[in-house]
């Protein structure tokens, strides 16, 4: 073969980004590609749908990977009875939608016991009304493939983790033994009881899901934009007081502050941060200047610093 | 905007690799810290674990940064790759940080599968390594077709220019033998930042550009376009009257009226409508995934490949490639696995290991299996014929994964390199007289009465004496033995699991034949692997295979030991022996299961009579 050694070398000088969404196509052209692998290659395939930004997201482009039919995969809900009230009011506007099927899950034992994370704790809470219960309704509709909207520049671990990540049958990961993936060429043979989970915005990130839900015009839940709402602060978060589960110790006192949320999960586990960002070209000339990223306002991660992974070992999403 | 412009130019995809400690995970942790990509909160949790490590020292060690997973940080190595992501004003950038420890090359392959580009580390103390040249080698294995050589650690040398130009011209040497297109070499010190966002000036002797400078500014030529190429991934049918094939073109365009051929086969139509979510456009373009419709009904499922009419993609079911190990149970030539391309599913086999390849001098070794990690150039089989183009014209359609059928695990990929031709000139004489004419002749249902089981189970003892029943009862009925066997066909077999392997498939396909001539054939074999027993099945039609469990415990076998093998085995003078040092796996579902211990043998043979005759006999 013919080598032309690059011993000298010349730059070509490379233009500012010019067709600066054209990286937006290309994630999309994958995702899409993953939805249809998922569809074509498992019996039971799900799509977890957590009600937020990233959901919207992965909703917006299951739609578009089966566009004109409907979605062959249905949608499904944890809910851990600790939602912001304006989540549970988005989740039903979406189910009222009629191209898709949309399932809640809540894990009745843990109701029953009063499961609280005001009382139990963000790890109890978060393992048996989450972790518990996605593996409840997993094993209660046989689903063989759960479809999430994580992505690889979220947290350390999740920067390893395949976009078809096997889980044994009792939703284990071990990221010993990951498959390797090559190209797009994705392993989806499973043995009766084992499963995957799929994550199609694995390459997208925090920046890519906002320009995209800009450029898309996709809903996506109002706690995502600055308002004054009430909310108190707890070891060194704000958090919304959003009903009257939420009691006050002493010494605390509820604000109206102006405040947005960047995730959003159980409310008394997500925290607030002071935001004046109305619409969404405000949120991302804010993050453009943001020197704090995404899980810090998320109270399940401060545990130890691998705490992630440890809860995805154990089947956590 | 499904359909708008998918080019990924200012997309760079690449990965860092190279030897243990020479700085990958340091290099890149730089790189994300110089481009501004860390936020407070993560510097913040850096600065907190570097000072965990390191008590005396307030440098940050950015190794910690992409070490994600508790055994990495625990043991100081990185297993996996970490992909991350960072940009500047001039390109987006996705970077896989590759392990460097030779047992997790698997992984490192898994990063190089997807990257553009490939940044080398060395040590500048140490110079080439032996995964410096395999990494390189991998690279290029895989398409990778530019490589940045930095050599590292510059501040640990003194930023001594001899050193690096002795290494520079070593690497280039080391490049052109291994068919690089571009290498460029430079010198840099990550832990201290030289040479990686801005120009050292510790090192005035080197007049190039900065690491980031490279990567920002270098341009990645796109694989040739090529002619149109579309996999079918998924049949969209809402209602009777839509019928579209969505699946993401992986080469060249194709516009609304255009002829296309769909192979397997060469059924021509027209594209009628270029659909997505967003409208229907008027051309597709490589990278884009669509959902295609067509003038005129034509059958097409998934794996199908929908193709320019004028240029039609090659086919065959044999080829020549080469296959990059990565199961911990080594590659056996004659195994099924199933081979994945594009969208298609297919068995194979490796017929042949025509060598293997050493990654430090290239050389071809003779090989008889592959283990994990070896490269290897090998003849593939496929049980039916596919659409392909060669790895290097295009990655879709030329490269593919092998799955185990068992474990279900990844155990190789592999590129095709080219067909075989041997398939299309041996034909197949088409025989007048067939399988159920000779059948009829004789009366009887032609079988294949598979016996498998431990050595001293009773699988000739129950033959021998189901042959006699049969051959009374006036079936024309035939018996292989395993041991018989091995003095004639497969005198030239031994006991390795290789062996074994050829072994199960001979007697198959003998078998195989005979129950073509209308016989019933009762085979006694060992036949340890699932996967050769499952072989021998996909031969004969749904009902002719009747797989026979005798089943007999280790102790009762030995016990009986009627050839004396246990003993031998035991005293070590015979090694691979069933049971003793080598494994047998149990049948998971097989037609008849036959208890033997406590049993009587008549009413074993019974139990066989009633099953293969039915009653009304």
């Amino acid at each position: 073969m013919a080598v032309a050694i690059w011993r000298n070398l010349k730059l070509p000088s490379m233009p500012l980004m010019s067709t600066k969404f054209a990286h937006l196509n290309a994630l999309e052209a994958e995702s899409i590609h993953i939805f249809r692998e998922v569809a074509a290659c498992f019996d039971r395939p799900v799509m977890l749908y957590s009600i937020g930004k990233d959901s919207s997201v992965l909703l917006h482009l299951l739609r578009k990977a089966f566009y004109p039919a409907r979605p062959p995969i249905p949608l499904l809900h944890v809910d851990t009875t600790w939602k912001f009230r304006e989540m549970i009011a988005f989740r039903d506007h979406v189910a009222a939608s009629n191209d898709v099927r949309l399932l809640v899950h809540i894990n009745e034992d843990g109701v029953r016991q009063g499961i609280s994370p005001l009382i139990h704790g963000a790890a109890v809470h978060t393992d048996i009304m989450k972790t518990a219960a996605l593996k409840q309704a997993l094993d209660k509709y046989g689903f063989d493939a759960a479809i999430g909207g994580a992505r690889r520049d979220e947290e350390k671990s999740r920067a390893k983790e395949r976009v078809f990540s096997f889980r044994n049958a009792q939703h284990h990961w071990d990221p010993k033994r990951q498959r390797p993936e090559f190209w797009s060429l994705y392993n989806t043979h499973i043995h009766k009881g084992e499963s995957v989970r799929v994550f199609p915005l694995s390459n997208w990130t925090e920046m890519d899901v906002w320009h995209y839900i800009r450029r898309e015009h996709i809903p996506v839940v109002p706690l995502y934009f600055a308002r004054e709402r009430p909310v108190v602060e707890r070891d060194g978060a704000l958090i919304m007081v959003d009903d009257e589960r939420f009691v006050l110790r002493e010494g605390e006192h509820i604000e109206k502050r102006m405040v947005r949320f960047r995730t959003l999960g159980c409310y008394p586990l997500t925290g607030a941060v002071i935001s004046t960002a109305e619409t969404l070209d405000a949120i991302i000339k804010e993050m453009t200047q943001s020197r704090t990223s995404e899980r810090q306002g998320r109270i399940i991660d401060h545990d130890p610093s691998a705490s992630m992974e440890r809860k995805k070992q154990e089947g956590y999403f | 905007m499904a359909g708008g412009d998918t080019s990924t130019h200012n997309l760079l995809r690449f990965i860092t690799c190279g030897s243990v400690d020479d700085g990958k995970s340091t290099l890149l942790g730089r790189l994300l810290y110089d481009s501004g990509m860390l936020s407070d909160d993560q510097v913040e949790i850096l600065r907190q674990d570097s000072r965990r490590r390191y008590p005396d020292s307030d440098t940050l060690d950015f190794s910690l940064l992409t070490d994600g997973l508790d055994a990495e940080r625990q043991q100081g190595i990185t297993i996996d790759v970490a992909y991350r992501y960072f940009h500047n004003a001039r390109r987006h950038f996705m970077v896989a940080d590759c392990p460097g420890h030779e047992q997790y090359t698997r992984n490192m392959a898994t990063g190089a599968s997807h990257a553009d580009l490939a940044v080398v580390l060395v040590d500048a103390r140490k110079g080439l390594l032996q995964q410096t040249r395999r990494h390189t080698y991998i690279c290029l294995l895989l398409g990778i077709r530019k490589i940045i050589l930095a050599v590292n650690k510059m501040d640990l040398v003194d930023y001594r220019s001899d050193v690096y130009e002795e290494i520079k011209n070593e690497y280039l040497a080391l490049a052109e033998q291994l068919g690089g297109d571009t290498a460029y070499v430079l010198p840099i010190a990550a832990l201290t930042g030289d040479n990686i966002s801005s120009r050292s000036q510790r090192m005035p002797w080197y007049k190039g550009p900065a690491l980031l400078e490279v990567l920002e500014s270098i341009s990645i030529e796109p694989q040739q376009p090529g002619n149109f190429r579309m996999p079918v991934q998924w049949v969209n049918r809402p209602d009777q009257h839509f019928r579209g094939y969505a699946g993401t073109v992986c080469g060249g365009h194709v516009k609304v009226g255009e002829a296309v051929v769909i192979q397997p086969g060469m059924h021509k139509a027209k594209v009628e409508r270029i659909v997505t979510a967003d409208g229907d456009i008027s051309e597709a373009r490589t990278g884009q995934a669509v959902t295609l419709t067509l003038d005129r009904e034509v059958d097409i499922s998934r794996g199908d490949l929908i193709v320019d009419a004028a240029h039609p993609a090659l086919e065959a079911d044999q080829f020549a490639g080469h296959v990059l190990w990565l199961g911990d149970e080594p590659l056996l030539p004659s195994r099924g696995y199933w081979l994945k391309i594009g969208a298609r599913t297919v068995s194979a086999r490796i017929t042949s290991i025509k060598h293997k390849i050493d990654v430090n001098t290239q050389a071809k070794l003779a090989a008889h299996r592959l283990e994990l990690n070896e490269v290897g150039s090998c003849n593939i089989d496929l049980d039916h014929p596919i659409a392909f183009e060669p790895y290097a014209v295009n990655h879709v359609l030329g490269g593919f994964i092998l799955i185990d059928r068992q474990s279900h695990a990844t155990v190789a990929c592999g590129m095709l390199d080219f067909a075989l031709r041997r398939a299309a000139n041996v034909h197949w004489q088409h025989l007048d007289v067939d399988k159920q004419a000779r059948a009829r002749g004789k009366g009887q249902p032609p079988r294949c009465v598979w016996l498998t089981g431990l050595s001293g189970a009773g699988k000739s003892t129950i033959a021998n004496q189901l042959e006699r029943r049969l051959c009374a009862l006036g079936y024309h009925t035939y018996l292989l033995d395993g041991d018989n066997l091995r003095h004639g066909l497969n005198r030239d077999l031994g006991f390795t699991p290789e062996a074994r392997v050829e072994n199960v498939r001979r007697v198959a396909e003998v078998a195989h034949l005979m129950v073509d001539a209308g016989l019933i054939v009762l085979v006694c074999v060992i036949s340890p692997f699932r996967n050769e027993r499952e072989f021998a099945r996909g031969l004969f039609a749904h009902d002719e295979f009747v797989e026979v469990f005798v089943d007999t415990s280790l102790e009762e076998c030995e016990r009986r030991d009627p050839k004396g093998l246990y003993r031998k085995a035991r005293e070590g003078q015979i090694s691979n022996f069933t049971g003793i040092d080598s494994p047998y796996e149990t049948p998971a579902a097989p037609e008849l299961h036959l208890h033997t211990e406590g049993a009587k043998l008549e009413a074993l043979v019974e139990q066989l009579v009633t099953y293969l005759i039915p009653a009304s006999r």
